[in-house]
């Protein structure tokens, strides 16, 4: 009970040390982005630590930040103690060109869809995940359609006999 | 006739001879299953020793669609996530929206909203537990409450316009205010659907068939279902009083009275009873918001948006007449609003279970990521733990028990 953003701030800290950890509090809730060799250590601790007890997976998914040169991808989770009620948000950051991300699905086999789902459109190569492959996407896809160097199909575009949709043809 | 013709037979795969099992290709149409869901099963006889699902055959890539798209064009694409309860989305979104706005919305819509989202969710319940006893095999109660099914669409349609795919409501609050027929129809709602729900309840809770084809089938204990990360009703009938209106209230839910219904086995008994359980508080807080509603006098009484001319459309009359509405009507359509940078992560208590908007906006006009937390896609992963070692016909019945909505499964 009553476990604040202070006490997870000062334990984290403490445990794998202040340079390592960056700290931000938007929009009324804490996020840690740590280095991503250390993502299954820090879930590790947050789930057995008796006062944190973030034992309760919300979410994982991925974002692509191009421009972001060596840290093209993070992976965020979402956290939840129920029984204190706090959420963290943890991102950790990998390279495009070798995005290696330890796997969460020995702490919580719920991890695993979501990983799949994550790998499915961003590329993440979960370490260590039972099974890595297509969820969503058929599984001869070769390419991540999540990231940003894919844009939607450009709506003006009139080369494209679309007509059944009100585009090209006749629309024209 | 000879040996020859013996010889020249097609070969079998490679020990299909041996093989103790028979594998069997359920869906991804299958009359049984209410969805496009696809299941290998692997079958001794009539029980299951294995099954794995196959997902994504209606996938539309919600995600992606929505990094181009203004916020209220998203609304419409929420909708065809859980489509049995779509306006639990579309207010689900226009309430992370306003987290990252900033909009404070009048007490008003928050209890506008909650009749809405409490509706919805009685329809979504009514359709998984009516469901439920289809694939017992009482088809009776299924039509029975669907002309109730029918009453909340006619209040949807009295409210936006629209039955299944609602689009309802907007950032701020609602395109217009309920009309007269809307409140009738409610209360028309409140009084008559109570007895329904008394008469469907007592063909089940307590049949011998059904008891015996529910109790002990499907069975998930609390520990499992947290580590399988379930959520809404699923995981109470495991007995963890997790939901989202209590731990962290939207749209004024902390203003209500009701209870939390749990089970003890979590198995598909105790989700029917949990469902069912929150049909009546959901009735209950749709009573009390409508107390609520008679409360506000005059000019209160008539508010149904927040003021935020940047996000919310002006009434048409204005936009015929006044300069700065003209411009607010020409921004919003266009989708020429800059949004500020931030990111949140709000969730509201959905149908069937916590679904959570991961919006993160780099300062421009569309989200830069939007990521939906849809709890069946994450539930539905534990069916084979479920499911083994049962028999084929309770497969059917957990899987329908577990309100798994192939829209929100694929996105």
């Amino acid at each position: 009970m009553g476990l604040t953003y202070e006490t997870i701030q000062e334990k984290l800290n403490d445990k794998f040390g202040a340079d390592n950890l960056q700290w931000e509090n938007t929009y009324d809730q804490l996020t840690v982005t740590a280095p991503k060799e250390l993502n299954l250590k820090i879930l590790q601790f947050l789930f057995e630590d008796e006062t944190l007890a973030f034992r309760f997976l919300t979410d994982i998914c991925a974002v692509h930040y191009p421009d972001n040169t060596g840290a093209e991808l993070a992976v965020v989770y979402h956290l939840h103690n129920l029984v204190a009620n706090v959420r963290l948000r943890m991102k950790v950051f990998t390279a495009i060109e070798k995005p290696d991300v330890y796997t969460a699905t020995s702490i919580f086999p719920g991890a695993n869809w979501m990983e799949r789902e994550t790998y499915d459109f961003y590329g993440i190569n979960f370490v260590g995940h039972p099974k890595l492959k297509r969820i969503l996407n058929v599984d001869e896809m070769d390419y991540f359609p999540l990231r940003k160097e894919y844009p939607l199909e450009d709506q003006s575009r009139i080369d494209k006999d679309d007509e059944m949709f009100g585009r090209g043809g006749s629309y024209n | 006739m000879s040996n020859q013709s013996v010889t020249h037979h097609i070969p079998l795969p490679e020990g299909s001879i041996q093989k103790q099992t028979t594998t069997m290709n359920l869906g991804p149409t299958h009359p049984a299953t209410h969805g496009v869901f696809q299941n290998v099963v692997e079958l001794d006889g009539e029980t299951i020793v294995d099954t794995e699902q196959t997902v994504g055959y209606i996938h539309r890539a919600f995600e992606k669609l929505a990094e181009r798209r203004p916020l209220y064009q998203v609304t419409p694409i929420t909708d065809r996530l859980n489509y049995c309860s779509s306006p639990l989305n579309n207010m689900g979104w226009h309430t992370t929206c306003e987290k990252l706005l900033g909009i404070q919305t009048p007490k008003r819509v928050d209890y506008l909203r909650v009749i809405i989202m409490e509706l919805a969710r009685i329809a979504d319940h009514l359709i998984c537990n009516s469901i439920v006893g289809v694939d017992t095999g009482a088809y009776t109660g299924f039509l029975y409450v669907m002309q109730y099914r029918e009453l909340i669409y006619e209040i949807y349609e009295e409210v936006c316009g629209s039955r299944l795919t609602t689009n309802i409501g907007r950032i701020g609050g609602f395109e217009r205010n309920f009309n007269d027929t809307a409140f009738t129809k409610i209360e028309k709602f409140l009084k008559e659907y109570p007895v329904v729900l008394k008469e469907f309840e007592n063909l089940f809770s307590r049949n011998r068939i059904f008891m015996d084809r529910t109790q002990g089938t499907g069975a998930i204990s609390a520990e499992r279902a947290l580590a399988y990360s379930f959520t809404g009703p699923n995981l109470r009938a495991a007995g963890v009083d997790y939901d989202v209106r209590v731990a962290k209230p939207y749209s004024s839910y902390e203003d209500f009275q009701f209870d939390i219904p749990v089970g003890t086995t979590g198995d598909n008994y105790d989700r029917f009873m949990v469902r069912n359980g929150e049909m009546w508080q959901s009735l209950s807080i749709i009573e009390q918001a409508m107390q609520k509603l008679a409360q506000f006098k005059g000019a209160e009484a008539d508010v149904y948006h927040a003021d935020v001319p940047e996000y919310y459309l002006p009434e048409k009359k204005d936009v015929y007449t006044k300069m700065e509405a003209l411009i607010w009507h020409f921004k919003i359509i266009m989708g020429e609003i800059e949004m500020p940078k931030g990111e949140v992560y709000h969730a509201v208590e959905g149908a069937n279970g916590e679904l959570g908007y991961y919006l993160i906006s780099d300062g421009g006009r569309t989200p830069y990521r939007l990521h939906f937390r849809r709890p069946c896609f994450i539930y539905y992963q534990a069916y084979p733990e479920l499911v083994k070692g049962a028999m084929l016909s309770d497969a059917i019945v957990t899987m329908s028990s577990l309100n798994l909505i192939a829209g929100e499964l694929d996105a």
